[in-house]
């Protein structure tokens, strides 16, 4: 029992990655009806943004020109470095996805692909082929709850990814602009008719999204503090079969899938060798999808694809 | 001044006609035979053109390595490109025009296949004679050539059936891995599987086989993904198959059989220059058929609207299935073939990288066009070995580039074209003669 619990907090950790870079995902999915594969790549700038603010901030920190308290110092890195990657998301949409809205969704794809591979070595050619480490922002501490060894970073990082999602689906649920993009992802071609400004949605779509990368960047920084360039390949990837698994534009089910991704590796890393860990889990998926192929919360394939 | 710049534009529109009007009538037959020539002429005087240059030594891939690596010899670079290949091609097939027109013409009173072999002997003999100068010419070709068949049978899925499809690299890994279980387990020495059971004289009269058994076991692991994805349609396969390629990776990776993540080496030497030729034109030959067939037209039908394909009696999910069986066993052969070529695989090689590389190659030379695939697949990889010197900056300058396509001609360069043989191989007459 013990085991399960101690392997249960490792996977919501995990999971919450996963989730967080999903939901960036299936937004655009949802909404534009694309694959926004540089999403990954976004995980990465948003993490090595965030390595840049968190070592200027300590830095002028330490200089004594601010005074802060260290949770203070996090929850600013978090925010300057979500509000700047959003700029990236915004930059991509605007040069490669806009120009290219009315084309086939799989060219808009392959510009997905090449701004992430552009991404990637303009990061190699910047900053060089060494890995980064992220400073430490929060003292580890780890308590002991009957066995079970949680340290202090797990919890505030799976809070941080729940407070993260809560704030979204209450953005997408409450406020005008998300009912506007809900209203996009239902019919993409009527709403913008009604006078829905399709420009402002979409470049917010992606901001969004970039944001939350971000955000999982800089936890994944703190969790696991060693950045590379090629970061958010495997990661992107993963959370994109995540995205998909929780059906078309499903912020609760993008999340539910990415847990679940989550899960499913941590444990099959446990029980099995862990190099068994990525035949089994996308066994799983492969399975999920044969008896679900519209994913958890999607509805069935309609005429209206767009292609 | 503005009447100037009319002049000069007329006369340089003048200029152009005159150029097209000159290179218009001459049919493929002449271009090759100028290939010939201009192959022939460095192969006997390019030693000497080169030392009368002043270059270290005959440029390998047109010349781009030198220039980008040494400014200082590009003047030498390009008047070496310009003797040796644009001046003899050129005039060469402006000269031989008249002949060869004459030539194509009494050709076409023979059957077909008579013309077609023709032209395909005299273009392999200017490849062969091309890459005779250098082994990294040679292996450049090969895997050039490799590349045409896994992008024109990924083409059949994303372009013909308009699916989205990630997998190919695993059906690539799955006919590499296929194809050198097979040659090394019966002709090859090998750590792993002992000794060679048949003799290795026969060896190369059965790769053949071993690529079909390749292509056979990518097809088979093709089945896999076709099942459940061809059901419903939508972007359902792209994730499957994404889940596949992750499932094989990791597979191969786990069978210590065929040598885990440290890969499986000593393939024995049997993909040579003319095999992977043969096979790459007997690809594009299987494929512009089976493409021009009336499956292949039901496929574009489904592309274009699955329902209506259906209440005009196309079996949508049969037709998905065999082309999708097709190029998984395409892919499969590409991936014996690369094995061989290299004599050594590893998991690590067909992972998303290759994937990123054959979807830019796909959508580079157009959808739904096996002209697209070839012009895709070669001008990809002579860029990527062309860009070699710039290092990491290759990889900026490369994506750009496609990006710019996909921004002006979202669908490729050369999409949506046929490929017609009898069309390219037919006698050209100049616009405004009769001969």
């Amino acid at each position: 029992m013990v085991f399960f619990f101690q392997n249960l907090v490792n996977a919501l950790q995990w999971g919450s990655f996963y989730a967080l870079i999903a939901l960036g995902y299936s937004m655009v999915y949802g909404i534009l009806m694309l694959f926004n594969f540089a999403h990954g790549d976004i995980f990465m700038v948003g993490a090595y943004i965030g390595f840049g603010v968190a070592t200027g901030i300590t830095a002028l920190a330490s200089f004594g020109a601010i005074a802060l308290p260290n949770w203070l110092i996090l929850v600013l890195t978090i925010l300057i470095s979500m509000f700047l990657t959003s700029f990236v998301g915004i930059l991509v949409e605007r040069l490669g996805y806009r120009p290219l809205r009315e084309a086939p969704r799989a060219s808009a794809a392959i510009t997905g692909l090449m701004i992430g591979i552009i991404l990637e070595t303009g990061n190699l050619a910047l900053l060089g082929a060494k890995r980064v480490s992220f400073p430490a922002l929060i003292k580890s501490t780890t308590y002991n709850i009957s066995g079970v060894y949680v340290t202090n970073k797990k919890i505030m990082i799976v809070v941080v990814s729940l407070m993260l999602m809560f704030a979204l689906h209450q953005f997408v649920r409450r406020t005008k602009w998300g009912m506007a993009m809900r209203a996009m992802a239902f019919d993409y071609v009527v709403v913008p008719l009604m006078g829905v400004p399709i420009n402002t949605i979409a470049a917010l779509t992606f901001a969004i999204g970039s944001a939350l990368a971000a955000a999982a960047g800089i936890l994944f920084g703190i969790a696991y503090p060693v950045l590379d360039p090629y970061m958010g390949i495997v990661f992107g990837w993963k959370a994109f079969v995540a995205a998909i698994l929780g059906g078309r534009g499903s912020i609760l089910g993008a999340t539910l899938a990415g847990f679940l991704l989550g899960f499913i590796e941590i444990f099959v890393a446990m029980i099995f060798p862990s190099t068994l860990r990525d035949l089994i889990a996308y066994s799983i998926i492969l399975l999920i999808l044969t008896f679900r192929p519209h994913g958890f919360f999607g509805e069935p394939y309609s005429a209206r694809l767009r292609l | 001044m503005s009447d100037k710049d009319g002049k000069l534009s007329k006369n340089m529109k003048i200029l152009k006609d005159k150029m097209l009007d000159t290179i218009s009538g001459v049919p493929l037959l002449g271009w090759l035979f100028g290939i010939l020539i201009a192959v022939l002429l460095e192969h006997f005087a390019g030693d000497l053109l080169v030392d009368v240059l002043g270059l270290p030594k005959i440029p390998v891939l047109f010349g781009c390595v030198i220039i980008l690596k040494k400014p200082l010899m590009i003047p030498g670079a390009m008047l070496y490109m310009l003797l040796i290949y644009i001046l003899p091609i050129s005039i060469v097939a402006r000269l031989s025009s008249v002949p060869a027109n004459r030539v194509a013409a009494k050709l076409l009173d023979y059957p077909m296949f008579v013309s077609v072999l023709i032209h395909i002997a005299l273009f392999y003999a200017s490849l062969y004679i091309w890459s005779e100068i250098s082994a990294y010419r040679v292996l450049t070709l090969k895997l050039t050539l490799v590349a045409i068949i896994l992008t024109l049978s990924l083409n059949v899925i994303n372009g013909y059936m308009g699916e989205f499809s990630c997998s190919h690299p695993g059906f690539m890994a799955l006919g590499a891995y296929g194809a050198s279980v097979f040659t090394v387990l019966l002709f090859a020495n090998d750590k792993i599987f002992g000794h060679a059971l048949l003799p290795p004289s026969l060896g190369p009269f059965m790769f053949p086989i071993a690529l079909i058994i390749g292509g056979i076991t990518a097809a088979l692991g093709a089945l896999v993904i076709a099942i459940p994805s061809f059901r419903t349609r939508g972007d359902y396969l792209a994730i499957i198959s994404l889940a596949f390629l992750f499932i094989v990776k990791s597979m191969i990776e786990n069978l210590e059989v065929v040598g885990g993540p440290r890969g499986l080496s000593s393939q024995p030497d049997y993909a040579g220059l003319p095999t992977v030729f043969m096979w790459t034109v007997a690809c594009i030959w299987i494929t512009n058929n089976f493409v021009r067939s009336t499956l292949g037209k039901a496929l574009n039908a489904v592309r274009d609207d699955e329902m209506a394909a259906d209440a005009m009696s196309v079996n949508t999910r049969r037709t998905k299935m065999v082309a999708f069986l097709f190029a998984a066993f395409w892919a499969g052969v590409a991936g014996g073939l690369f094995a061989h070529v290299l004599r050594y695989v590893n998991p690590g090689t067909f992972g998303l990288q290759k994937l990123a590389e054959v979807l830019a190659m796909v959508y580079f030379g157009g959808l739904n066009s096996v002209y697209g695939s070839i012009v895709g697949a070669v001008s990809l990889s002579l860029l990527g070995e062309a860009l070699r010197p710039l290092e990491i900056f290759k990889w900026i300058i490369i994506p750009l580039l496609l990006i710019l396509v996909m921004i002006y001609r979202p669908t490729g360069l050369i999409a949506f074209k046929e490929f017609d043989v009898g069309k390219l191989i037919k006698p050209k007459q100049r616009p405004g003669k009769e001969v």
